[in-house]
């Protein structure tokens, strides 16, 4: 047995992900230091709205199990996601729940005290908890003061205001600790550590505008991906369907406004210039509920917005512009203005606040905006040696093997990744309400891994010569000098506004092979512009915001190339890569579905894997681990044409277990 | 479409005052920002970074200010803002207008805690607080052991509105017993302190959290001027949590006399 008194794991990031790992690593005895680019409470986590997804009593009495939820997810994903990890997902959520709500969580109760659950996308049972409109906050803030009582304790030290600029390698490969910074001071110095854990988040500020936080660069799995980590399957970017419009940010409309009985429509005259109220019923086409009878405005996010972008593309937007309504209103949904505002309060507040009108009294306006990174640093596992056996529930065996060291480890040995940075749970398309699942999942159930690891690496980091850690320290401080020293024309801010402006148009929704190399080739010259025309506006060395910025864009033009690369090489459509052949990119006159280019399971059943050699992304692919369930055709039961027209007519159906 | 338009298209006049660092003198600059509609701060702040020179024509550094999700629910970018504490992401330039006409828009950084540089303040305090009070719920481990207590939808709803304060500081701002120098712990800790207590399990450390919020610097330093509520932009009701935990406190420390 090592002397387990010396060993040390480093969090990098402070989100849901982060802190779930630091504080099961910390109650299990590992010291733990902790890296946030801000106070870990402020991290993107508290973002999200809408809820998190698990089995529970009253689902399952109506024929939900963990199994369900497992195969939801692989649905909702296209079948892309390794299936061992999903399931395991599944099976602990109903326990990754049970210990929120012990950690004072304040979920919605019903009448009697109990969970309240409620609908999501992908889904026709109600199996959504919720803690008012905003989830993500809550359940970030019962890990936070977690953490913070492990903080007072000693078993975890915060280091908040720094950036993690690169992980330190030994001569074998494995990762013994990290370079960081100071955001404050300047100062770069190095962190040893017998594990790292990345839990940095995803990468929208690579498209401009997302929701997103504007921390929310990549630039830390970047770093990694430079220094020889994989990433996985970076073409995959969800775009959320709805979204508000905005000039620093596009903010989310939680998909609950659908669950809880908004509508999605447009006039169906194009152009209609009248106010929304003032359009009648027959005069407004529900295209979603035309479309997807059965799911109607709760399909999968891929789906929502691929069709709002056609109908905006057929110039049906309204306005004729890019701009659906979201209908909450009485009138629409047939539901009382109080039991919404109850319901919905902190979501609706938003669009008050950032809009300037009730949207119970008036439509919201919306479109799609990048929302989530499925793609990340690719990550590990080891399969369990027991066989799956179904029990009715979430079956036994066919998981991972709890406590690999393998499990959520990169290919670099000690470098770990957790959340959002990582690419395991979501495959093509990520399901509403999973993600602060798999953030709380990956960073609880990876606690034992590491320690494991940890436990099994003769000496500790903290014995190791010196040399490694200076030699990186020097390189960084090199980059930083040179930055500083920038006095070229090209500002910062304005090259990632290029960059976003390219990804954002020909890298999300609909993606064309002529497009999308045009971008790479633009993304070529900002990176040749970066290196030889930046112009630093701020040369201080005392909290030197710009210098910081300036460092991620580099880190975001390395990002967008491997999305860029792995969205052209994959050549077909699942979940949210959608793929037009060149000859039919402007044939409107077509419906996007019969344009792009079907599944093709026998070809690109397959995880992207890219690497970084010799200043560019590399592409391979290795097979997706499809064990437990056979994929099926992705369906959402769309009509067309005449039984579209038909079901369009008919009066409004509730999902099944909507009552 | 946005309710509150003034009409207004003239350029957005930001006067700002500045500090290089946390021992410098603060200086103000005058930008110019052509106007957009739907503009909050952040995009005019954004907008400065991508050209930072102001109306006279200088070059000068983007500012430094604390920025995150901009939906304002992570409490990263307050500021004062004409005179109020805000948060940048949600005061829109609209608004300001329809409130104030379109004269220059002063922005300072918050004044009850230590510059950084710029815009960005220091803080700590806050947090450092919410470790004085043990803000947690005190859970045996994280291992599997069922739920949590069954709790009345009432008291969810009264927990949940304390359980949105971002810890942004508007609340500190505004309060006129809070300065820089003192130890007074403010409304957003005692609304925590209440918050803790309410929990079943949380009320494990009641006791020790009343401890820590009374004595110098404690809740009854609290001088009633009510600012702190007018400016919470969760809209927490700061004054009924300073109400409810001063009653406790009082409480206990009559139970405290007596069983001495």
């Amino acid at each position: 047995m090592n002397d387990m008194a010396q060993k040390r794991v480093i969090v990098v990031g402070g989100g849901l992900a982060g802190l779930a790992a630091a504080m099961k690593l910390a109650e299990d005895n590992v010291a733990v230091d902790l890296f946030s680019l801000v106070p870990v409470k402020r991290s993107h986590s508290v973002c999200a709205q809408g809820g998190i997804n698990a089995c529970n009593e009253v689902a399952r009495q109506q024929g939900y199990s963990e199994w369900e939820h497992f195969y939801e997810t692989l649905k909702g994903g296209d079948f892309l996601a390794n299936q061992p990890p999903v399931l395991d997902m599944a099976r602990m959520a109903p326990n990754v729940i049970d210990l929120l709500d012990r950690m004072g969580v304040p979920f919605n109760r019903t009448s009697e005290g109990y969970r309240a659950l409620r609908l999501f996308g992908g889904s026709l049972f109600k199996r959504t908890h919720y803690a008012g409109a905003t989830t993500g906050q809550q359940l970030l803030y019962a890990l936070d003061e977690q953490c913070r009582r492990w903080e007072v304790e000693g078993r975890i030290t915060k280091y908040e205001f720094w950036d993690f600029l690169w992980p330190v390698l030994d001569d074998s490969g494995r990762c013994v600790g990290i370079v960081a910074q100071d955001l404050r001071t300047m100062q770069i110095r190095s962190f040893r550590a017998d594990a790292v854990v990345m839990a940095t988040g995803g990468n929208g500020l690579i498209f401009g505008q997302s929701t997103m936080s504007v921390i929310c660069t990549g630039s830390a799995s970047a770093r990694c991906y430079a220094a020889g980590a994989w990433l996985g399957n970076p073409e995959f970017v969800q775009v959320h369907p709805t979204a508000i419009p905005g000039e620093d940010k596009c903010r989310l409309m939680s998909e609950s406004a659908r669950g809880e009985g908004g509508r999605i429509w447009v006039p169906k005259k194009k152009g209609d210039s009248r106010q929304p109220n003032s359009i009648p019923e027959e005069e407004r086409d529900y295209f979603l509920e035309r479309l997807y009878p059965k799911y109607k405005n709760i399909v999968p996010r891929d789906i929502a917005t691929r069709e709002i972008f056609y109908i905006c593309e057929q110039g049906f937007g309204v306005g004729n512009g890019q701009m659906v309504y979201l209908d909450l209103t009485e009138k629409s949904t047939g539901i009382k203005y109080e039991e919404l505002k109850k319901k919905l309060g902190g979501i609706l507040e938003i669009y008050e606040k950032f809009v300037g009108v009730d949207p119970l009294l008036e439509p919201m306006r919306i479109y799609p905006a990048v929302h989530y990174s499925m793609g990340g640093l690719w990550v590990g596992f080891e399969k369990d040696s027991k066989p799956f056996e179904a029990d009715g529930k979430g079956g036994v065996g066919g998981g991972m093997k709890h406590g690999s060291p393998k499990n959520q480890m990169t290919n670099v040995p000690g470098l770990y990744a957790a959340g959002e940075a990582d690419y395991q749970y979501h495959g093509a398309n990520r399901l509403g309400a999973n993600s602060l699942l798999s953030c709380i999942f990956t960073g609880l159930f990876m606690g034992p891994s590491v320690k494991n690891y940890i436990e099994s690496q003769k000496g500790a980091a903290a014995e190791l010569p010196s040399g490694i850690f200076d030699a990186r320290v020097r390189d960084e401080q090199g980059k930083l000098q040179k930055l500083l020293k920038a006095n070229g024309d090209q500002n910062p801010y304005v090259l990632q506004r290029e960059l976003g402006k390219t990804m954002s148009d020909n890298v999300t929704i609909i993606r064309v092979n002529s497009r999308m190399k045009k971008t790479l080739a633009l993304i070529e010259d900002l990176k040749q512009r970066f290196q030889t025309k930046l112009g630093m506006p701020d040369g201080s060395t005392w909290s030197n915001q710009t210098v910081g910025f300036a460092r991620a864009v580099w880190d975001m033009m390395l990002l967008s190339e491997a999305i860029t690369k792995g969205a052209i090489a994959r050549e077909e459509s699942r979940g949210a890569h959608f793929k037009i052949p060149d000859d039919k990119a402007e044939r409107i006159d077509i419906p996007l579905d019969a344009r792009a280019l079907p599944r093709d399971d026998h070809n690109w059943l397959k995880s992207t894997i890219a690497s970084y050699k010799n200043g560019t992304c590399e592409l391979s692919y290795e097979p997706v681990d499809i064990a437990l369930a056979e994929p099926v055709k992705r369906d959402y039961g769309k009509t067309t044409g005449a039984a579209a027209a038909a079901a369009a007519t008919k009066p409004v159906e509730e999902p099944v277990a909507a009552k | 479409m946005t309710a509150a338009t003034s009409g207004n298209k003239a350029p957005i006049v930001l006067r700002i005052k500045r500090q290089d660092t946390p021992t410098g003198e603060a200086y103000w600059e005058t930008f110019s920002i052509p106007y957009k509609p739907n503009m909050n701060i952040t995009s005019v702040l954004q907008a400065i970074a991508g050209n930072p020179v102001t109306t006279e024509g200088k070059k000068t550094a983007p500012l430094n200010y604390d920025a995150a999700c901009l939906e304002e629910v992570c409490g990263s970018c307050t500021m004062v803002i004409n005179g109020r504490a805000r948060q940048a992401c949600s005061a829109l330039i609209d608004h300001i207008r329809a409130e104030v006409g379109d004269g220059p828009i002063v922005i300072e950084p918050m004044s009850k805690f230590p510059v950084v540089r710029d815009l960005m303040v220091d803080r700590t305090r806050m947090f450092e607080n919410l470790k004085r009070i043990k803000g947690w719920i005190p859970v045996d481990g994280y291992y599997n052991q069922g739920h949590g207590p069954k709790i009345d939808p009432e008291q969810q709803e009264e927990m949940y509105a304390m359980s949105r304060c971002m810890t942004c500081g508007c609340c500190l701002e505004a309060c006129p017993q809070f300065t820089k120098d003192n130890h007074f712990v403010g409304a957003q800790v005692i609304s925590q302190v209440k918050y803790f207590n309410m929990h079943p399990t949380g009320d494990v450390h009641a006791d020790e959290r009343l401890e820590a919020v009374m004595g110098e610097g404690g809740i009854t330093d609290c001088g009633n001027a009510q600012n702190c509520v007018k400016v919470c932009p969760k809209e927490i009701p700061l004054v009924d949590s300073i109400g409810a935990v001063g009653r406790a406190a009082t409480v206990y420390s009559i139970k405290k006399f007596f069983t001495k």
